[in-house]
C-alpha cells in the first residue's frame, strides 16, 4: 500500500493527522527533566538501535584487531617492554617530587581537593544531523548522569551532557555551534570564552591587550559551573590581529573527536570546586 | 509495502548516519544520508512520497540531534516535494540529471535550513559555503552511488539466473 492510497482513505488520514497532532504537541512540551517528550522518546528508543549499530561495528572491529591485525604485535610487544621500564623509572622520580610536594602543601596549609566524582562511558554513537556536533554514550541516567554534566578524556575536555535518557545520553561537543565554554589561557591567565563554530573553536571575549600568541594551551576556567577547572580546551592555531587589537582567535580542541571511543563523566564536581563556586569567587591559584 | 520500505530506508540511513558521524573528522557536515533517502525516495515514488518522507525523516533526525524540531522536517519535506514534482515532470533517469538533483537538493536543503536558523535567530552559520559544498558533493557521489546499484543489482541477478538455466 503506498503513501498516495493512504491519503485517500480518511479512517488512515484521520490517524496520520491525530498523531501529526500528537508529536507536534509533544514537541512543546517538557518532561519532568525539562526535556521535550519527543525528544526524550525518540533518543531513548533510537539510542537501542545505535547501541545494536556499535556493538556490531564494535565487534567486527574487535574481530578485526584481534585475529588479522597482530601481525606487528611481537616488534610492538618488546618497545612497549622497553617504554614500560623506562616509563617505571620515571613514575619513582614522579613519586618522589608528589611526596615532596604534598609536604610542601601540608607546610603552607593549602587546601585539599578531592578528586572528580565521575562515571566512564563508552561512545557508541555520532550525531544523526551533519549540522550540529553531538555524540551518545552507553551511560544515562540509571548510572547517575544528568544535564549539564561535564564530559572529559585523557587528553581535555569532550563537552556537556545535553540529553540524558534512561540507558544513555546525549554529549554536545565543544566544537558544535551552540557550545561555549569559558577558558583561560595557561600562559598569560587572560580570561575569554570558546565557542564552537562546527569544526572547531574561536576564543571570545577576550581583553583587547591580552598575550596570546599560536600555540598557547587553554584551559577551562571553570567560570560558568559546569566544566571543572584547569582541564585542557585546545591550542590557540591562529592569532588575528587588528586595528583595535585582537581579532578572531582560532582554536584547535584537545581532543580528537573522530577516534573518541570513551570518555568520563564528571558527575559531581570535586569539594574544592563546590566551594568556591558557592563563595562566587570563580579563580583559583594555577594547580 | 513501499512505505514499509521508505521507512525502513529512513531508519537505516539514520542509523548508518550516527554510526559513521562520529569518525569524520572535524567534518560533520561531511553527509546527510537522510537526505539522500529523501531524494531517493522523492524521485522513484513522487511528490507525495517524497514530501511525507521528507517530512518524516527530518523530524526523526531534528529530535535526535540538538536543533529545533521541525527545523530540518521542514526542509527536507520542500525538497521531498520539489524533487518528486521534477521527477514526474522530467526525465531523470540518465546519469547527468541525477546528479544534478543530487547536487542542487543538497545545496537547496542547506540553504534552507541554515535560512531558517538565521531567520529565527536561532543560530550563526559563519561562511557556511565551503560546508555546503562539501556536503553536497558527498551526498551526491553516495546517491549516484546507491542508485547504480539499486539499478544494477536486480539485473545482475537476473543475468546469473538465465546463464544458469542455459547451462543445464
Amino acid at each position: 500500500m503506498s503513501l498516495l492510497d493512504v491519503c485517500q482513505r480518511p479512517g488512515y488520514l484521520f490517524a496520520a493527522i491525530t498523531v501529526g497532532h500528537i508529536i507536534l504537541i509533544s514537541a512543546q512540551i517538557n518532561s519532568d527533566r525539562g526535556i521535550p517528550v519527543l525528544e526524550t522518546v525518540t533518543f531513548g528508543a533510537f539510542a537501542e538501535v545505535q547501541r545494536g549499530a556499535s556493538a556490531t561495528v564494535g565487534g567486527v572491529r574487535s574481530w578485526w584487531s584481534n585475529y588479522l591485525a597482530l601481525q606487528t604485535v611481537r616488534d610492538e610487544n618488546v618497545g612497549l617492554r622497553q617504554d614500560l621500564s623506562r616509563m617505571q623509572i620515571t613514575l619513582q622520580q614522579e613519586r618522589a617530587m608528589a611526596q615532596q610536594s604534598r609536604t610542601l602543601e601540608e607546610l603552607l596549609d593549602l587546601k585539599s581537593r578531592s578528586p572528580l566524582v565521575t562515571v566512564a562511558a563508552s561512545v557508541i554513537a555520532g550525531s544523526a544531523s551533519p549540522d550540529f556536533r553531538t555524540l551518545t554514550v552507553d551511560k544515562g541516567t540509571t548510572d547517575g548522569l544528568g544535564p549539564d554534566m561535564a564530559v572529559i578524556a585523557p587528553a581535555g575536555v569532550v563537552g556537556r551532557v545535553i540529553t540524558p535518557g534512561a540507558r544513555a545520553a546525549r554529549v554536545q561537543l565543544l566544537i558544535d555551534r551552540n557550545a561555549a565554554v569559558g577558558v583561560t589561557v595557561e600562559r598569560s591567565r587572560a580570561q575569554g570564552v570558546a565557542e564552537g563554530n562546527g569544526a572547531e573553536m574561536r576564543l571570545n571575549y577576550l581583553a583587547g591587550w591580552a598575550d596570546v600568541a599560536t600555540g598557547d594551551v587553554v584551559v577551562t576556567s571553570g567560570i560558568e559551573g559546569i566544566y571543572p577547572k584547569g582541564f585542557v580546551v585546545g591550542h590557540i592555531e591562529s592569532v588575528e590581529r587588528g586595528t583595535g587589537g585582537l581579532g578572531a582567535i582560532t582554536l584547535r580542541p584537545a581532543v580528537d573527536f573522530s577516534s573518541l571511543e570513551a570518555v568520563l563523566v564528571v558527575t559531581a564536581p570535586s569539594r574544592a570546586e563546590d566551594s568556591e563556586l558557592a563563595a562566587g569567587s570563580g579563580t583559583r591559584a594555577p594547580e | 509495502m513501499r512505505t514499509v520500505g521508505v521507512l525502513t530506508a529512513i531508519a537505516l540511513a539514520l542509523a548508518l548516519q550516527t554510526t559513521l558521524a562520529r569518525f569524520w573528522d572535524g567534518g560533520g557536515a561531511a553527509l546527510d544520508l537522510v537526505l539522500v533517502v529523501v531524494v531517493y525516495v522523492a524521485l522513484t515514488s513522487g511528490p507525495v512520497t517524497g514530501m511525507l518522507a521528507g517530512s518524516a525523516a527530518g523530524i526523526v533526525q531534528d529530535a535526535l540531534s540538538i536543533g529545533v524540531i521541525g527545523t530540518g522536517g521542514l526542509a527536507k519535506s520542500v525538497v521531498g516535494l520539489v524533487v518528486g514534482a521534477i521527477g514526474q515532470q522530467f526525465l531523470v533517469t540518465a546519469a547527468l540529471p541525477r546528479l544534478v538533483i543530487f547536487l542542487g537538493s543538497s545545496v537547496a536543503h542547506a540553504v534552507m535550513f541554515i535560512g531558517i536558523y538565521v531567520l529565527l535567530g536561532l543560530g550563526s552559520f559563519p561562511s557556511p559555503w565551503a560546508g555546503i559544498l562539501t556536503q553536497a558533493l558527498g551526498n551526491t557521489a553516495v546517491g549516484m552511488i546507491a542508485f547504480s546499484i539499486v539499478e544494477v543489482f536486480p539485473m545482475v541477478i537476473d543475468r546469473s539466473r538465465l546463464s544458469r538455466r542455459t547451462r543445464y
